[in-house]
């Protein structure tokens, strides 16, 4: 197996905060890894740098081979908007407001970026939204606006919506906690059967414990910026070895 | 006697009715001069707004400078200034070509402005999501920020085409024969000025009623949203 993530030492402050502290973090191609800690603890900011809505101070980063640092035979510089473009081509994000284009249709909402970016004929295009969206069952909805849309339904085409660039890592950003209680189900549901695709690496940042120990190979608990305890899920929840990570556990599935 | 037409002076009336004909001509010159200076306004008011996003720090300041400084001084200085001083630098245009580029940059620091609050309305996950689905900067622009963006600046941009109808009379001062400019002519030759220029205010009050008219349609029928892409 190989790392298809790897940071090292990675440093990254905003203005006197240090979000996160000389981090270390590797993901094996195919894995998936659940993300959870207390907010502000760096969790989002680790998958918001990954998809390079934020830079970072220190230490390397590389995501499929390519580092965020553009090497130049003198040591390395700050990678170029091309260099960027070609990083972000293996990686896509869900996010927690799901961000779908209000002026769009679902359809074109999903089509946008393949023709834009990967130069893609729009019915070719078109059958592979169509495909998509009969996956995360909202086919009868491709002529609708997103705000005809309920949350979990805008959820599931923003998912939609990543997977028609064919990413080869996929981030989801708390993708539930926007969301009506009544609406998680249908949106873990998808987030779910993705989970079964081999080959796709997932991060996803969460507060569904349940849903976190039931479809990773892989917990982390942040705390200040660095990951405090990892470990398989089942030993994670049931028996963590960390007192930090026990308070945050029974903090949490206490409420 | 003006193009052609003869003017009456027997009764109040007949002479109203009678240079109604040359202020029609002088009317279609007001027309063009803000249909120019509107465009001009449209397109580089933009370009001003997308400079001004420049992460070129020497660009951005530069554009800021400008628009503050088009936006601070009066139209009329900087007509006389585009008319009497650009000839010596070469540069000689027709009077009327120098009214609607005074206008049309005039107007294109105030619609800079509105260009500059629509795209600060965008939200940032707007971008975000542009990001991610690596979209260029030239492609966000065009597929999500401006067809969002449309909408809510149509309100503020229609109020300046209706001003800047009215400020085309200043277009006179430089020989331009506008409406005004030839309500003056006719002023100067039988002595009568509340006539012409009456005349003159008369018709730019319908003009602006149906103009605001206008706008309010457009904006009616502007989806809230966003305009959709086919």
């Amino acid at each position: 197996m190989t790392s298809i993530i790897r940071f090292q030492n990675v440093t990254k402050r905003f203005g006197a905060l240090t979000v996160l502290d000389n981090f270390n973090f590797e993901v094996q191609q195919g894995e998936k890894v659940t993300l959870i800690g207390p907010s502000g603890s760096g969790k989002s900011t680790v998958l918001r740098i990954l998809m390079t809505l934020e830079p970072f101070q220190e230490g390397k980063l590389e995501l499929a081979g390519l580092s965020y640092h553009e090497p130049n035979g003198r040591g390395t510089f700050k990678a170029s908007e091309k260099h960027l473009h070609k990083i972000r081509s293996n990686v896509g994000m869900v996010f927690q407001s799901f961000n779908l284009f209000p002026h769009m249709t679902v359809m074109r909402n999903i089509v946008e970026a393949p023709i834009a970016v990967l130069n893609m004929k729009r019915d070719e295009a078109e059958t592979r939204a169509t495909e998509l969206l009969r996956m995360v069952g909202l086919l009868d909805k491709k002529d609708h606006y997103p705000s005809q849309l309920s949350g979990g339904q805008q959820q599931r085409v923003a998912i939609a919506r990543a997977l028609a660039m064919r990413p080869r890592v996929l981030l989801f950003d708390e993708p539930t906690s926007a969301l009506d209680p009544q609406l998680v189900g249908e949106v873990l549901g998808v987030i779910r059967d993705l989970a079964r695709e081999h080959d796709l690496t997932m991060l996803l940042v969460t507060h569904e414990m349940r849903f976190a120990r039931e479809v990773s190979d892989r917990v982390c608990f942040f705390d200040k910026g660095r990951i405090v305890e990892q470990g398989e899920p089942e030993k994670f929840f049931t028996n963590p070895e960390q007192p930090r990570t026990r308070e945050f556990l029974s903090s949490i599935l206490n409420t | 006697m003006m193009y052609g037409y003869e003017w009456d002076t027997s009764s109040t009336l007949a002479f109203a009715t009678s240079i109604l004909p040359i202020l029609g001509i002088g009317l279609l010159v007001t027309l063009q001069a803000a249909a120019v200076g509107y465009a001009i306004a449209l397109v580089f008011g933009l370009v001003l707004a997308l400079l001004r996003r420049s992460r070129i720090r020497a660009i951005s300041w530069t554009v800021a400078c400008f628009t503050e400084f088009v936006r601070d001084t009066p139209l009329l200085v900087q007509l006389f200034f585009l008319y009497y001083v650009l000839p010596d630098f070469g540069i000689v245009l027709p009077a009327f070509m120098t009214g609607a580029l005074a206008l049309g940059l005039q107007y294109s620091a105030y619609t800079s402005e509105v260009y500059r609050g629509g795209i600060d309305a965008i939200q940032r996950g707007q971008w975000e999501a542009a990001t991610a689905l690596n979209l260029s900067r030239f492609q966000t622009y065009r597929d999500i920020v401006i067809p969002q963006m449309i909408p809510r600046i149509v309100p503020s941009l229609g109020n300046y085409l209706v001003s800047m109808l009215k400020e085309t009379p200043v277009l006179s001062v430089v020989t331009v024969l506008d409406m005004l400019g030839l309500a003056n002519m006719i002023g100067e030759r039988t002595f009568d000025y509340l006539v012409p220029l009456s005349m003159v205010g008369l018709i730019f009050l319908p003009m602006t009623l149906i103009c605001s008219a206008l706008i309010h349609l457009v904006e009616r029928a502007l989806p809230k949203s966003g305009i959709p892409l086919r």
